[in-house]
């Protein structure tokens, strides 16, 4: 019987040394779902991917992958996830298509069929014309389809993606997530790490990790109506001065720069906190209009991974 | 039949990966020619031609007739005639020649009487070669007249080499370096495999699919033996164009068992895979074995001549039973058969050592 969840976690944790890579990681994946884990660099999203598909043995705590309880025998799991490393880690020395011929014979994917699936691969993933290169002499964007095709080729249910957008273009990132898209419509379980907030929008749900905590988790809207903040926009002449301003209020959680306009976090236990900031900006004599705006998921990301009291630059 | 077909994918991948990488396929041909040709060539331990003057104050006819058959063994080559012992004295002292041959007044009576020498050979000490082949021409038989022969027979001892009459080093020399050369290759070429997948990346990949470690260490074997086997063939046709090195033995049993040393090579490559790193570690590591398997396997020093504790090295090196194969069937006409233990040891040595790199290699990461 198929459990209910591609993927359930519980109290999963890894040491490497001295040092806490993830600490009681609880997870729960539903099938068919894009599932985003939105974290800085090594706040553990390729450690627990490693954990889950049977690369790392968990220090504590265990999981449910696709039915195989893990840690354990992750034999029988193999054939069923597909794994997208954030390095490429195909054969720079094959070409594409000896590439995917080798991942067949691999995966013992039926000769008779085996042609053709690489052909509708080649057709799907743009790489008709580049079927003869050498992978290793091909652009950032030609490698990450090359390494999504060879991850998908045996049909698997889980797919396990480690950073897989953090050395291409926006444009073949859009395309990517096309393709994501397309396999989670077909009932693909994606779990996909990233530290891009817009790619992090994209996903079903998704859970953000700070030093190897999961700080919050949801869907992105539940999380950017959750974020106990008040966010207040400010468009200042001269944003820096502004920002100068702002920072020292014992109230205001964050100030975050773009371009012209500042973002300043607010706890929602204070009051007035459009009429606090345009105190504290009057007192110093700065010109600027402010107003109250939704949270965007990169607003959540500052809150929930704020130091709890806040005193920093 | 899943097992097979994704060696069977390994190998493939193996033999088009190696087919593009130009420098390796280029080891594959060059390393065992440039080995044959400098040891062939260079180390010669046979010494010729031996820079030597001569004072002969004889000057009999006797006397010319043994210089003359000193020059005929080709060890000599007489540059200097000259008069006096101290003339040759200097002659050696300033480095000119090798060996001095000095013939006393009194030779033709000398080589009668038998009690004492009637030649006497200064050499050049410092060179512990050039003294031993000094040596071996005060025992060289010298065919005089018959009167003199009977009593010169009696005194002087015949040396004669069996197997290699003519004392050429390329003989003795071209079936220890096969095993050399095989060393040196096979551990390079399996060293680096697994180590150089690591840091491509590919090994997780690789470790993600339902490939086994198994499956993936024949796979990576299968090739190599392959290309040992070719550069044995190699060797062997350079060593009998170049320098006439025969193979009296059987054919079939000098592959057989260098098809059992490729593999104990091949295995303990990928040992050394699984235990280093890095590409750089597995080259130090190599070292490691490649040069006790020179210098203590019987290629460059006689076995019996080692300490026992060098002997006991020698022993578990596969290159040491290698050359007693190898020596045994090209040169002693000897079968297989007649030498099975050392077939055996290298069977043994690459089973154990093949669960040992496939337990070490684990389908993890930590």
């Amino acid at each position: 019987m198929h459990a209910e969840f591609a993927i359930e976690a519980r109290g999963l944790s890894k040491d490497f040394g001295k040092l806490r890579a993830v600490s009681s990681l609880d997870l729960t994946v539903p099938r068919g779902q894009i599932y985003g884990f939105l974290g800085p660099n090594g706040s553990g999203k390729s450690t627990t991917i490693r954990m889950l598909c049977g690369l790392l043995t968990p220090t504590t705590g265990s999981a449910t992958v696709l039915d195989t309880e893990i840690p354990g025998d992750s034999k029988l799991l193999k054939p069923k996830i597909g794994y997208m490393t954030q390095k490429f880690s195909l054969f720079g020395d094959l070409t594409v298509f000896e590439n995917l011929q080798f991942i067949a014979e691999i995966y013992s994917y039926p000769v008779a069929d085996r042609r053709k699936r690489i052909d509708e691969l080649l057709e799907r993933y743009d790489l008709v014309e580049q079927h003869q290169q050498l992978a290793g002499t091909m652009s950032g964007g030609e490698k990450q389809r090359l390494a999504l095709a060879c991850a998908v080729l045996h049909h698997p249910e889980l797919l396990l993606l480690d950073e897989p957008t953090s050395a291409v273009d926006p444009q073949s990132r859009r395309d990517f997530w096309e393709n994501l898209f397309r396999l989670a419509g077909a009932g693909t379980t994606i779990l996909v790490s990233t530290h891009y907030m817009d790619e992090a929008e994209r996903c079903h749900r998704l859970a953000i990790l700070d030093h190897g905590v999961k700080v919050a988790d949801g869907t992105p809207q539940e999380l950017q109506g959750d974020t106990g903040m008040n966010v207040i926009e400010v468009i200042a002449d001269n944003p820096y001065a502004a920002r100068g301003a702002i920072h020292d209020l014992e109230e205001v959680a964050s100030v975050t720069q773009l371009g012209i306009r500042l973002r300043v976090l607010i706890p929602d236990s204070y009051d007035d906190p459009r009429e606090l900031v345009e105190r504290a900006l009057a007192s110093s004599n700065m010109t600027a209009s402010t107003s109250m705006t939704a949270a965007t998921l990169e607003d959540v990301f500052v809150a929930v991974t704020l130091k709890p009291p806040r005193k920093s630059t | 039949m899943k097992p097979l077909s994704r060696i069977m994918a390994i190998v493939k991948k193996e033999v088009r990966q190696l087919r593009r990488d130009r420098l390796t396929f280029g080891m594959v041909v060059g390393l065992p020619v440039i080995q044959m040709l400098l040891f062939g060539y260079a180390i010669n331990t046979d010494v010729r031609h031996l820079g030597t003057a001569v004072a002969n104050q004889a000057g009999t006819h006797l006397s010319r007739q043994f210089i003359a058959e000193l020059k005929q063994t080709q060890v000599v080559e007489i540059t200097d005639f000259v008069e006096t012992a101290n003339d040759l004295d200097a002659l050696l002292r300033r480095g000119e020649i090798s060996i001095g041959v000095f013939i006393p007044r009194d030779f033709d009576r000398r080589v009668g009487q038998q009690s004492r020498a009637a030649v006497q050979l200064l050499v050049d000490g410092t060179d512990p070669t050039i003294l031993g082949v000094a040596n071996q021409l005060r025992t060289m038989p010298f065919g005089f007249d018959s009167a003199h022969r009977e009593t010169g027979a009696q005194q002087l001892i015949e040396v004669r080499p069996f197997y290699n009459p003519e004392r050429r080093s390329p003989v003795n020399i071209i079936p220890g370096l096969m095993g050399v050369i095989l060393t040196m290759t096979m551990i390079l070429f399996t060293a680096v495999a697994i180590v150089r997948e690591r840091e491509r990346g590919n090994l997780e990949l690789l470790i993600n699919t339902p490939l086994s470690s198994t499956e993936l260490m024949v796979g990576k074997v299968i090739p190599y033996i392959v290309i040992g086997l070719l550069q044995l063939a190699l060797i062997l046709g350079v060593g009998r164009l170049l320098f006439d090195v025969p193979v009296r033995g059987s054919v079939l049993d000098l592959y057989l068992a260098a098809s059992a040393f490729v593999a104990a090579n091949l295995a303990l490559g990928l040992l050394i895979s699984t235990a280093a790193t890095t590409q750089f570690q597995a080259m130090q590591m190599m070292v490691f074995i490649l040069l006790p398997s020179i210098l203590l396997s019987g290629f460059m020093f006689p076995f019996d001549g080692m300490p026992t504790f060098a002997q006991y090295i020698g022993e578990v090196l596969p290159n040491t039973h290698f050359i007693r194969l190898t020596r045994g069937i090209m040169l002693r006409d000897a079968a297989l058969t007649e030498m099975l233990a050392d077939l055996l040891y290298l069977i043994g040595f690459t089973v154990i050592a093949m669960i040992a790199a496939a337990l070490r290699f684990t389908k993890r990461l930590d």
